[in-house]
């Protein structure tokens, strides 16, 4: 088959196109930083989500150990059950803390992870006992002003 | 003029549109039943990739780089005043992949590419080019048409996707080296908020969508345009007017479809 100058202006068009591509996937997007195959499920219950979403990202000592993948409510014994996926390189005791935090005063909320002391590490399918629910602002106005009228008047 | 005419008018313009949009569907299947022997001799969607993609190739590239500088500085005047300066990097990116990367270069595509298309054909038409190919037993459709589509629909993607990476790196550009955001954040904030198969393949599945729409209604009016100078300047202004609708009314339902509702 003949070439001609055209195969080579259409084959680097091709070439660009799909270089800009895989630029967009590997440093824009998150296929370069995040695999998702390799990874373990856990659960927790939580009292009260604020504003948690599917997605949201699961830290520990401020590094992005996994995602949250699902938020339901537990209408048996009415709390929401959050399952998290776990990147398998990071294990973490039984008896770890799952916190919602928030990042910045409006930002996002995320999931902490605080490790424990326990020998036995979490396997997949297993739940996070110890959690605390996100803090609400409406909950701490409410505080404030009944700890405030609870304070005999000068 | 009396009502009777003018309701008249309206019903006959209507019908008349359906009946286009009737055809254009026969046309289309048409493109797909020819298109197995124009990928046989793939040099014709080689020669048609080479003027409707590559001739592209710099109206895409400073458009994008225009669009993303511009993108950097308006987002940083809004984000500064919230101190989230360090969110350009999410604003810009995903501004670009999800919407004005398939968005803007489908517009493009239509105007620079999608007219020629239409004048192209309707010309062969209005020359009887298409008529003499019918009379040596070549059918138009494998030879001219469906060629014409499979590089339109190939070639859109490849463009939104450069688009939105050469505006990208205009927004780094006004953002980071002229402003001043801090680059670590820029770029980390930008790969933890835009998600692979969420953003980037959504916006590769509306170019290819818009891809698909641009060159058919481009061919199809082409083909339909009546064989006169006038005829052709027509068709040609329609096919910019509706092709850039229907860009623009496909962008949201399919936006609706991705990312609506959740």
């Amino acid at each position: 088959m003949e070439r001609a100058t055209i195969d080579l202006w259409v084959g680097m068009f091709v070439v660009a196109g799909i270089a800009a591509l895989v630029m967009l996937a590997m440093k824009v997007g998150n296929l370069g930083t995040y695999n998702v195959s390799e990874s373990y499920q856990v659960h927790a219950y939580f009292t009260n989500i604020g504003g948690l979403k599917p997605k949201a990202s699961i830290k520990s000592a401020g590094v992005l150990v996994g995602r949250v993948t699902d938020i339901s409510l537990d209408t048996e014994r009415y709390q929401a059950k959050v399952v998290m996926s776990l990147d398998k390189r990071y294990q973490f005791p039984k008896d770890t803390f799952a916190n919602i935090l928030t990042s910045g005063l409006l930002g996002e909320q995320y999931i902490g992870l605080m490790p424990g002391g326990d020998d036995q590490m979490l396997k997949n399918g297993e739940q996070l006992k110890k959690t605390q629910s996100a803090i609400v602002l409406e909950d701490m106005i409410g505080k404030f002003i009944y700890n405030k009228a609870e304070e005999p008047a000068k | 003029m009396s009502v009777a005419k003018t309701i008249g008018m309206i019903g006959h313009r209507s019908i008349n549109a359906v009946w286009r949009i009737g055809t254009a569907t026969r046309f289309f299947f048409y493109i797909m039943l020819y298109s197995a022997s124009s990928f046989r001799r793939f040099h014709l969607i080689i020669k048609e990739l080479f003027s409707t993609g590559v001739m592209s190739l710099i109206i895409i590239i400073v458009a994008g780089l225009f669009v993303g500088m511009v993108l950097g500085l308006q987002g940083y005047e809004t984000l500064k005043r919230y101190g989230s300066e360090s969110a350009l990097g999410v604003m810009v990116a995903l501004g670009l992949v999800r919407e004005l990367g398939p968005v803007i270069a489908a517009l493009l595509f239509a105007s620079r590419a999608g007219s020629a298309m239409t004048a192209e054909i309707g010309l062969m038409k209005a020359t009887e080019q298409i008529s003499a190919m019918e009379m040596m037993a070549v059918n138009p459709i494998a030879r001219i048409v469906a060629p014409r589509f499979w590089a339109g629909v190939i070639s859109m993607p490849l463009l939104a996707a450069l688009f939105s990476a050469v505006g990208i790196f205009g927004g780094y550009f006004v953002g980071v080296v002229q402003i001043g955001v801090d680059e670590g954040s820029f770029w980390s904030q930008m790969q933890s908020a835009v998600d692979f198969r969420e953003d980037i393949m959504n916006g590769v599945i509306k170019s290819f969508v818009f891809g698909t729409a641009v060159t058919v209604i481009a061919l199809y009016e082409g083909y339909d345009a009546p064989p006169t100078a006038e005829g052709v300047s027509g068709a040609t202004t329609r096919t910019v007017v509706t092709s850039s609708l229907v860009i623009l009314m496909l962008d949201f339902v399919l936006t609706a479809m991705m990312f609506g509702g959740t």
